[in-house]
Order: structure tokens, then C-alpha cells, then sequence
């Protein structure tokens, strides 16, 4: 600086304002560049988010439409009409998929080779048979009837009518078989209804039978454990080292080792969760419970520094007037400074947990990553979670699964948002400036 | 179902001698409550504590240890024809004795002695969670009366609750301890097996990784080898591109929320980050594979480059992207705890705002910063699903970012997920790869932590 005032001197007056208004130019135009540049990188973060969240919206929002089939299906005469309950075994001998195939084959009455009429039954999925079989066990009286039934269409069809796939010979869909989908179409047969399969199926190899209730009650199992082994022994433990733990090498260590677990990468602890809760303690493979208290070991850092700060922010005053009127030093702690840190503890606890429940590489190593149907029933059944259903379908190879996991996705999104969102409003609310 | 009824028994228990307790304490005084060294409850916490907690233990240890024990006593009582064969039948067999006591029988095929066994499983099983409830019953009240014994007006009831109450706030701080020993412990066992099958030296510095080996003793397979150095590579390279996107982008995005960005503008989107911060790290690995993955392979194929479909650009350009919420919201906190008198001075000497952030906030940060930015490294180290969906497989001895490589992580997943059998190379590989994992982000962290509290402390 020194340097270039100097070498200005020599410089006659006029010369030396104009150098200067130059120089202070450049100045300026680099503080504005510099700025831009701050924009633009906050920019580039923000439209991401947007670019993503508009990415899975735009891939993923088909999914909660499902295409049916609207089909007028003759069932056969009831065989024991005098009998007061048909027995489940009277419904379940009865071929349900040929009703479907006669009531599709009658609006095609043209079709008359077996090669042509496999095709054209490749249409309606085979979840559509136990619909019809469920929706005739639920009311006997329907045999022997006319009924109108929604018949769910096949995955190709489906992807078809939304276009995500064009028919060729070598495709899922033919030409020959657009061309009924297109008839069917016109006559107003194939419909779209809003698909509420996705949300009370568990998974299926048949896309358009596939569901995320399995996964989301596993998830939520999965999140009651971990939350209530978490929350109990990080508000404990913080409780403990901000208001009771003697300032010594051994705390400084536990301190040290807290905020480094926070940092440790998530898949060891599903590498711990292996060795230890199935190997060694031989937990079941797979269920809520491990998934659980790996998750509730991951979460407990978080849940502690989260503690420690809020409790930490609670004025000495609190304390010192308490103490004044008589309380223990336990009393201190649970009648006053904790009731004030509660808003803060939960903040950090609802981001911990939102984490947790987005987390997938730990619960691959626990194996709760396996195919499964059924819905869990409790924490010691096998269960997947979300996220890692959301992995599952994106792995898989069909089309229309593609909007199956854009839509867990986008499920999975708007949970943790307005988790997150609900941090940072209570954070907002009971934020106190003492 | 058992386990449900000795809960409530528990429960139940405990109700009752809080109550007791309670009562005890007044009836002591003849209700001069005053009288006594502590309040009424805290002698019926203290007669709960009593019945309670050795209770808890004791069936917390019981569930524990007796299905090992029933384990261990069936595999003995088999027969010696089918005791002296090879472990692993023995360990089959016990396992569908295991799976018929608890399924009920479902027993056509099943050979008589595994029967007879099965039903003396279920036999003992019934003998020990009797066992087991009578047990918790006779400690809990015989605990229960000599406690209630004790309750007179000059006892200090709250005094000993209230050490019981930090006894466990103490053993709670210790559950984080015994994880990082948990973890250690698991991690080293594992890997000590696995270098017994492979010499640490062909792990460490062999060139190929293939971890195949023969999953039958009859099978034709290559031995596998376990050469580790393209996969921490591929770590390298995809951390690497990581970092180039996330410090720069999240440093100057902190810079301008914490110097220039007015304060409605800063309020809207800090909680924008934030949630970018919050989504989970498989939405941004579907996000690679299915979106940004594509769309580079495209831009290569127009430009005339060859980009593989798994590069590492893709893994390491998405996985950047996640971290910008981190890095920012890091060094957000260390630019805010520079002290606003630097700034001043600065001022005062007629610096134009970005001479002052560039000559005086960001050297002041300096250290902090580089802290945070060493923690994100170990996060994009640490990172799993993101190049589990995106980046390749197979290891790749290369540091072109247009080519598929493997990541430590994606390792782990690919050679633990699906069926596995726990002893060969390939499944303990994995658990050596786990502690290298480990060892580099602890060390990292560490590190990082060390600066940014010295740093902290520098300026509070």
C-alpha cells in the first residue's frame, strides 16, 4: 500500500486524482464481482434443491395415478344359494382371472388367435384377479351378478398411457397391443384413478402392485426404537456433562469422543450393528429393532451436543436463584434449567431424527434390505425402511419403477421437510434471548 | 408374550412401592410431614428404586443370556452320532430344532431326535421364563420390604435417589464411549481374521482388487485377489471432485449470507440449506443415476468424449453438491465468530468491503475454515449411497474422472449386502475396508475438531 502511495508522489495534481479514481474504479469493480460471485454460488445451492425437488416432482408425480380398466364382469350363479354363508373355499375355487379375460376378450370379439389373446391378457395385471377375488369374498351376494369392476392394468400399460413408453415389436408394448390400448381408450375402458395402492401396498415384483405402506411402517418402527433409546440417554448424558461432570482428562476425553462420533462415517455403524447385534448377540436379521438401536447410537451424538447447547444457554441466574430458594442441585437441573432447554433439546431432536430417518447404508448392513410383502407387524418382524425402499425400486430394472421411487421419493421429501421445517418454526417460537 | 407379562409385573411392582413408600414416610411421621428429612415421594422413589431396578436387570441379563444358554444345552444333548459331525451340520441342525420349537411343528419330514429335541426346547423354555418370573417377583419384594424397613423420619431419602438419578445420567454419557469401543473392538476382531487369510501388505499396496473368490470348494474360481489401492483411488479421486465443487460454492456462499446478504434475504435462505442439508443421501444418488449421470454422458456424447455411465464426475459432481449445506453452514459459524472490531479497523483504513473479507475475515477464519473443510472431506469420504447408485462396481486403477470407479464405501455395500458367509475373505474384506474407513475419518476429524475449537476459543 505503502509502496504505490509513494510512487504516486511524483505525479503532478490532476494525474495523481485521476490514478487514484482509476485504481478506486477497479476497486470497486472487483468488490462487485466478488459479490456476484457470492450470489451466484448461493444460487447455483438453492436452484439445486430446486432442480431436484422439481426433478422428482416431474418423474415421480405420475405415480400416485393409476390406469385401470373398466370391465363389466358376469360372475357365475352362487352354487349353494340355500346355504346362510358360502364357505371361502366355494370363492376361491372359482377362476376369477378367466371372468377378467372373458369380459376383456368380449370387447374384442375380433381376436381369435391363443397367441393374440395372450397378448391382449398381458393388459390387465394379475393384481387385478385378487381385487376381484377380495372384492366377491367381502359380498357373496355379488355372484351370480353383473358387476362393474376397475381392473388395474398392467405396469406397460400403465407407462404406456402416460407415455413413458412407445410401443415397437421389440418393447414391452407391441404395436398390435397399442392399438387395442388406443381402442380402449376411445371406448373410454382405460381410466386413470388416483392410486391409492401406492400408499396401503407393501412392495411387489409387479410395479403397478407395489406399495410403500410396508417400508413406511418399517421406517416408523424402526424410528420408535431409535428415538426412544435415543432421547432418553442423549438428554441423560448431556444433563451429565454440562451440569454434573467435573471438569477432568476424563470428561475432556468423553467430550472428544462424543463430537467425533458424530462425525463417523454412517455405514460403520451399520458394519457395528452387523458384528455386534447379529453376530454377536444374534438379533434378528432385518428387523425394526436393530435398525433401531443402530440408528438410536448414530442419532445419540446429535441428540447430545443439541442437549448440551440448549441446556448450556439456560442463564447461571436460573440456577443461582433456585439454589437461593433451597433446591438440590438435582432439583436445579429437572425443575428449572431442563423445563427451559426442552424447546432446544427438541430442535436438535428433530433434526437427529429426520436424519435417521433418511439414513439407508447402515440398515444394508443389517440386511433390512430384503424383499419383503408383508407389512410388519412389530419390531422383531423383517421390515424394510423407506429410504431403502427407495433404493430398491431405483435398482430395479422395470420402467414404471422409475416413478414408483421418484414418488417414495417425493413422499419421503415431504416428511423430512416438514420435519425440518417444524425444527426450525419451534426453534423460531420459543427462541429466548435471555 | 411372557416378556410383556413380567414388564407389567415389573410395572405394577413399581407402582405399588412408590406408593407404599409414600405412605410409609407419612405414616412414619404420623403425618407431621414437616418431620421429615425429605419430601413424602422421595422415599416412595426410593422403595421404587428398590424394587424396580435389580428387577429390570436381572430380566434385562435373563433375555440376554437364555437363549445362548438353551442353545448351548441343546447342542450338547444331541446325540453323539450327530455331535461328532462338522460343526457347521451341527449348527444347521440346531437351527431347525430352533426354528420348530418356535414355529410350533410343522412336522412331516422331520426325523424323530430333532423332535424329541424341539419339544424339550420348548419344555425348558417355559421351566426358565417361569423361572424367570418367580425370580423377578421373590427379589422384588424381598428388596421391596428391607427397603421399607429402612424408611424412618431421619432417613435422606432424596439424598440417595438423587445419586441413583445421576448415576444413570453418568451411564448414559458412557453409552457413546462403549459405541466407539464397540465399533473398535468389532472392526479390529473382523480385520485381524481377515489378515490372517491375506497378508496386510497385499491389502494395503496391491494394484487388484477382485474380491471374488470360489463360493463352493468345487467351483473354478479365481483365488481373488485383495489388492486395496484402486479403490482408495477411486475414494480419493471422487472426494476430490466433491471438495472442488462443495468448498469453493459453500465458502462464498457463507461468505455472502454472513457479510453481504441483507438480513430478510439471509432469513429466507439459511432454511433453504438447511434443507438442502436434510435430504436424505439416496434422493441425491437417484437424483446422479437417474438425472445428472445421463445428462453428462450427453454432453460428453455431443463434444465427442466418451464418458463412462457410472463416471466419477457424476457421484463426485452430486455428492459435492450435498456437502455445499455443510461446508457453508460450518464456515458460516466461523466467519460470524470473527469479531466485528477486525472488520472496523479494516473499515477505518479505508478498505472497500471485499479488501477487508479477503485481507482481514477470511485470514482471521482461516484456520476454522480449514477445519470445517477437513470435516466435510471425511464426510464425502464417509459417504455411501450417493456412489453406491452412481458410480461404478467394478475397482478401476485410474485417475480419469470420466471413467467408472469404486469407492471404499460402495465396496462395504456390494461385498456385505445379500447372502454372505461369514468367514471367507471376501465378507471379512469388508470389515478391513470398515477400518481403514474409520481410521481415516477419525484421524480427520480429530484433526478438524482440534482447529476449529482452538479456533473458537481464540476469539470467544
Amino acid at each position: 500500500m505503502t509502496n504505490t502511495l509513494l510512487k504516486g508522489f511524483p505525479i503532478k495534481e490532476g494525474e495523481r486524482t485521476e490514478t487514484i479514481s482509476k485504481r478506486r474504479e477497479r476497486r470497486y469493480a472487483a468488490e462487485k464481482r466478488f459479490k456476484i460471485l457470492g450470489i451466484l454460488s448461493i444460487l447455483v445451492a438453492i436452484s439445486t434443491l430446486f432442480l431436484l425437488i422439481g426433478n422428482m416432482i416431474n418423474k415421480g408425480f405420475s405415480a400416485f395415478k393409476q390406469t385401470y380398466l373398466e370391465l363389466s364382469i358376469s360372475l357365475p350363479e352362487n352354487k349353494f344359494p340355500n346355504e346362510k354363508q358360502i364357505s371361502p373355499n366355494v370363492i376361491s375355487e372359482l377362476n376369477f382371472k378367466s371372468f377378467l379375460k372373458r369380459a376383456l376378450l368380449k370387447k374384442f370379439p375380433e381376436i381369435k388367435s391363443r397367441r393374440d389373446k395372450r397378448l391382449l391378457y398381458k393388459l390387465i395385471s394379475s393384481g387385478a384377479t385378487f381385487d376381484l377375488q377380495d372384492a366377491v369374498f367381502e359380498n357373496p351376494k355379488l355372484l351370480g351378478k353383473t358387476i362393474t369392476t376397475l381392473a388395474i392394468a398392467s405396469d406397460d400399460v400403465d407407462q404406456y398411457i402416460k407415455g413413458n413408453i412407445t410401443a415397437n415389436n421389440q418393447g414391452r408394448i407391441t404395436i398390435k397391443q397399442s392399438k387395442w390400448i388406443d381402442k380402449l381408450v376411445d371406448d373410454g375402458v382405460i381410466n386413470q384413478k388416483f392410486n391409492l395402492k401406492f400408499f396401503t401396498n407393501g412392495d411387489s415384483r409387479e410395479p403397478e402392485l407395489a406399495g410403500i405402506l410396508g417400508a413406511t411402517i418399517g421406517s416408523l418402527l424402526t424410528m420408535l426404537v431409535a428415538l426412544a433409546l435415543a432421547f432418553p440417554l442423549g438428554v441423560a448424558a448431556a444433563i451429565y456433562l454440562e451440569e454434573f461432570a467435573p471438569k477432568n482428562r476424563w470428561t475432556d476425553l468423553v467430550e472428544v469422543n462424543i463430537s467425533n462420533l458424530a462425525a463417523v462415517p454412517s455405514i460403520v455403524f451399520g458394519l457395528l450393528g452387523l458384528a455386534v447385534f447379529l453376530g454377536f448377540f444374534g438379533m434378528h436379521r432385518s428387523a425394526p429393532l436393530v435398525g433401531g438401536v443402530v440408528l438410536a447410537l448414530m442419532t445419540l451424538p446429535t441428540v447430545i451436543i443439541a442437549s448440551r447447547a440448549a441446556l448450556g444457554s439456560v442463564p447461571p441466574s436460573i440456577r443461582e436463584a433456585a439454589t437461593g430458594i433451597g433446591a438440590s442441585p438435582m432439583q436445579v437441573v429437572l425443575h428449572h434449567v431442563l423445563p427451559l432447554a426442552i424447546p432446544g433439546i427438541l430442535t436438535g431432536t428433530i433434526i437427529g431424527a429426520a436424519r435417521a430417518l433418511g439414513e439407508t447404508a447402515p440398515l444394508l448392513m443389517i440386511g433390512m434390505v430384503a424383499f419383503i410383502v408383508d407389512i410388519p407387524q412389530g419390531i422383531n418382524d423383517s421390515a424394510t425402511a423407506l429410504p431403502v425402499q427407495i433404493f430398491l425400486w431405483a435398482d430395479s430394472p422395470e420402467r414404471a419403477f422409475v416413478e414408483k421411487t421418484a414418488a417414495a421419493t417425493l413422499v419421503l421429501l415431504t416428511v423430512l421437510i416438514i420435519m425440518n421445517l417444524g425444527a426450525v418454526l419451534l426453534r423460531k417460537k420459543f427462541e429466548r434471548r435471555w | 408374550m411372557i416378556n410383556g407379562f413380567i414388564i407389567s409385573v415389573i410395572v405394577l411392582l413399581i407402582l405399588i412401592s412408590f406408593i407404599a413408600g409414600r405412605r410409609r414416610a407419612i405414616s412414619v411421621v404420623d403425618g407431621k410431614v414437616n418431620l421429615l428429612k425429605s419430601l413424602p415421594q422421595h422415599y416412595g422413589l426410593y422403595l421404587a428404586i428398590w424394587t424396580g431396578l435389580p428387577a429390570i436387570f436381572l430380566f434385562a441379563m435373563w433375555s440376554i443370556l437364555q437363549p445362548v444358554f438353551l442353545e448351548t444345552l441343546i447342542t450338547t444333548s444331541l446325540p453323539d452320532s450327530q455331535r461328532d459331525i462338522d460343526p457347521q451340520t451341527v449348527e444347521l441342525l440346531v437351527s431347525k430344532i430352533l426354528n420348530m420349537a418356535n414355529n410350533g411343528f410343522v412336522n412331516e419330514y422331520h426325523d424323530p431326535t430333532t423332535k424329541i429335541l424341539a419339544e424339550r426346547l420348548v419344555n425348558w423354555r417355559e421351566l426358565g421364563d417361569a423361572a424367570l418370573l418367580s425370580s423377578v417377583i421373590t427379589i422384588s419384594v424381598i428388596l421391596g420390604f428391607w427397603s421399607y424397613t429402612h424408611i424412618k423420619s431421619k432417613f435422606q431419602a432424596r439424598n440417595y435417589v438423587e445419586k441413583v438419578i445421576q448415576l444413570f445420567f453418568m451411564g448414559a454419557s458412557l453409552v457413546a464411549i462403549f459405541t466407539t469401543f464397540g465399533i473398535v473392538l468389532s472392526l479390529v476382531f473382523e480385520t485381524i481374521r481377515f489378515f490372517e487369510k491375506i497378508p496386510v501388505n497385499d491389502f494395503l499396496f496391491g494394484l487388484e482388487w477382485s474380491p471374488q473368490t470360489a463360493l463352493r470348494g468345487d467351483q473354478v474360481a479365481s483365488e481373488g485377489s485383495f489388492g486395496a489401492v484402486p479403490i482408495f483411488i477411486g475414494t480419493l479421486l471422487v472426494t476430490l471432485i466433491a471438495m472442488a465443487v462443495a468448498a469453493p460454492i459453500g465458502l462464498m456462499s457463507a461468505i455472502y449470507l454472513s457479510e453481504y446478504a441483507p438480513r430478510k434475504l439471509r432469513d429466507i435462505l439459511k432454511p433453504g440449506l438447511e434443507i438442502l442439508a436434510g435430504v436424505p443421501t439416496v434422493v441425491y444418488g437417484f437424483f446422479a443415476a437417474l438425472t445428472v449421470a445421463p445428462f453428462i454422458r450427453e454432453v460428453g456424447n455431443y463434444i465427442g468424449i466418451e464418458i463412462a455411465s457410472e463416471s466419477a464426475l457424476a457421484a463426485g459432481l452430486v455428492m459435492g453438491i450435498m456437502i455445499i449445506p455443510f461446508v457453508s453452514s460450518l464456515s458460516d459459524d466461523i466467519i460470524n465468530a470473527v469479531p466485528q472490531t477486525l472488520r472496523d479497523g479494516s473499515y477505518a483504513l479505508g478498505a472497500t468491503q471485499y479488501e477487508t473479507i479477503r485481507k482481514v475475515v477470511v485470514p482471521a477464519a482461516f484456520p476454522g475454515i480449514i477445519g470445517g473443510v477437513l470435516l466435510a472431506v471425511s464426510r464425502a469420504i464417509g459417504e455411501t449411497m450417493i456412489v453406491v447408485m452412481a458410480a461404478g462396481m467394478a475397482a478401476n486403477l485410474t485417475a480419469n474422472p470420466l471413467e467408472a470407479v469404486t469407492t471404499v464405501t460402495v465396496q462395504i455395500v456390494t461385498l456385505l449386502v445379500g447372502d454372505q458367509e461369514f468367514d471367507s475373505a471376501k465378507t471379512l474384506s469388508a470389515f478391513a475396508l470398515g477400518l481403514t474407513l474409520f481410521m481415516i475419518t477419525l484421524v480427520l476429524n480429530v484433526i478438524a475438531l482440534h482447529i476449529v475449537r482452538k479456533y473458537r476459543e481464540k476469539y470467544d
